[in-house]
């Protein structure tokens, strides 16, 4: 069952996330227009193979949303996906875009998420934003409208320190050992020059002595909204053999998906990821002692933690001891979000999610330069949508 | 509307709902049961979850359960809830089975504990003329 590992990323697209953006707004077209040139620049293929588009959201349309972009970037394509998975949605458009290669329907995938600021209306609606709850919906009719947000169970802050503070009932809580995580991604942000803290380093004291946001949460335990937009390219055989760079084959892939709010989960403890990763290293024939590197969404510490638990890295219950006897930036001996994660390079919108991604294929070309892991042939990535709940994760391979 | 107008939202019951809404002004706690699965829902919905049978019927419970877990909010989670931190938000796991959200009061932070037995409490808010069910430790 699965992929054959016929299709690879060959190109790269990746805006530098800015906190505060100094370039002036962008439509969602626009952007898509830009990344995609960029991506296949990188790879060195011409904008006329492309015959399939992963795409998410745009500003301009709410739906028919392929067809938008299409037109506008003047494409025939074969394969037009949209999907709505959150933080899981750059990871679960890899896969689909594989398989829509290794099915024989496209050859050349482009995959965007443009994360820059758009241009205000000239007359905006007035009211308050409904993005006030963050990924909660107020819409009538919504279970979260009813039954989650009117006791202030809303976006997400709130859900992952629940999920923390189960876990820490659960298997026992070590502050110390969630703050590294931060602090060994801060390691490798500190030596990626496209990071929003490169050159800015911290403690795990200074990870402990930040505000407390949400028991037991830490405001250095969350990730940095800022601003950015990335592209890759995933390519079938042939086109993969001209790109310009060394492909990173997508042999493996596994996706879950459970509840929106951790109210409702059956098991707040028992991830979507355990499934999905035990599927992608099955479908892969690679296993854990092959990877080289992980690079796996993380929205707050606690994701990370639970993530090298239950992908199977270490047992589960076990992973704070297993962060404290491992190094996790680009040199250590266990490489866990070498460009920083979102945590140090920062979240860009959906382009956070691709971030991992584009990590993970950017080690495996030999092109990450500053914060190389050595040899890189195997990576390990996942994708994390909602609260845990929607997972994907990704196998890819040097060849 | 500006940011300082902004209330803490409250629901707006849909018809397949409004019996819980009504039990909870009435100091009652009712969810749905399915007797074909032997299986209680919480939030009501139109089918049970898994089976997807539509013989989902309500029945008054005690609403009493245990803590499964929380979190103290020591910023306020949207600006609807701005002065109202720190917010202990729970999930309460009832003695039936399903979880359901909600926020605990009359507790001292430092006397919660995952596993604590607690029970209902009626929280009328009179403007909205809506009844929310809070929980606190069963004395």
């Amino acid at each position: 069952m699965g992929l054959r590992g016929d299709a690879a990323i060959v190109g790269i697209a990746e805006w530098t996330p800015e906190r505060r953006p100094a370039r002036p707004p962008m439509f969602t077209l626009e952007q898509w227009a830009q990344l995609a040139r960029e991506a296949l620049d990188d790879a060195g293929i011409d904008p006329s193979e492309v015959d399939g588009i992963c795409a998410t959201n745009i500003r301009e349309s709410d739906s028919f949303v392929p067809s938008t972009i299409t037109e506008y970037l003047g494409l025939h394509v074969n394969f037009a996906e949209v999907v709505d998975l959150g933080g899981a949605s750059c990871a679960a458009m890899v896969w689909r875009a594989a398989a829509a290669i290794e099915l024989g329907l496209c050859n050349v995938v482009v995959i965007a998420a443009p994360s820059w600021p758009s241009p205000r209306p000239p007359n905006p609606p007035s009211g308050p934003s409904s993005w006030r709850y963050g990924a909660s919906s107020a819409n009538y009719g919504s279970p979260q409208a009813e039954f989650d947000i009117p006791y202030g169970n809303v976006a997400q802050n709130c859900g992952y320190a629940q999920i923390a503070m189960k876990y820490g009932a659960e298997y026992g809580y070590d502050p110390e050992a969630l703050a590294k995580i931060a602090v060994d991604q801060r390691v490798s942000a500190n030596h990626n020059p496209a990071a929003v803290f490169h050159n800015v380093p911290i403690t795990v004291e200074d990870v402990l002595n930040s505000p407390m946001i949400s028991d037991p949460i830490h405001m250095l335990e969350i990730v940095m909204p800022c601003f950015g937009g990335a592209a890759i390219v995933v390519a079938g055989q042939d086109a993969a053999r001209r790109s310009k760079h060394r492909p990173a084959w997508i042999s493996g892939f596994g996706e879950r998906v459970l509840h929106k709010t951790p109210t409702y989960a059956d098991d707040l403890l028992s991830t979507a990821l355990i499934p999905a990763a035990e599927q992608a290293f099955a479908m892969s024939g690679r296993t854990r002692d092959e990877v080289d590197l992980i690079s796996v969404y993380d929205c707050y510490t606690i994701t990370v933690l639970m993530t090298i638990e239950d992908a199977g890295f270490c047992p589960r219950g076990e992973g704070q001891q297993f962060v404290r006897e491992h190094d996790l930036s680009f040199r250590g001996d266990f490489p866990c979000n070498t460009h920083g994660g979102q945590l140090g390079f920062g979240q860009a919108g959906l382009a956070g999610g691709m971030s991992h991604i584009t990590e993970g294929a950017r080690q495996l070309m030999r092109r990450a330069d500053t914060h190389q892991v050595p040899d890189a042939d195997v990576a390990f990535i996942t994708g994390n949508g909602g609260l845990m709940s929607e997972q994907v994760a990704l196998i890819l391979e040097g060849d | 509307m500006s940011d300082d107008q902004l209330q803490p939202p409250m629901p707006t019951p849909i018809d397949r709902t409004q019996p819980f809404w009504d039990g909870l002004r009435e100091g009652r706690v009712r969810i749905q049961y399915s007797p074909s699965s032997d299986q209680w829902v919480f939030y009501p919905r139109s089918h049970a979850p898994l089976t997807l049978a539509d013989d989902l019927e309500w029945r008054d419970i005690s609403g009493e359960g245990t803590l499964y877990t929380y979190t103290i909010a020591r910023r306020p989670t949207a600006p609807d809830f701005a002065g109202q931190e720190p917010q202990i938000i729970a999930v309460v796991e009832l003695d039936e089975g399903p979880r359901l959200t909600s926020t605990l009061v009359n507790v001292a932070e430092t006397a919660i504990t995952i596993g604590m037995r607690v029970r209902p409490v009626f929280d009328h808010i009179s403007d909205a003329d809506t009844t929310l069910l809070r929980y606190a430790p069963v004395d």
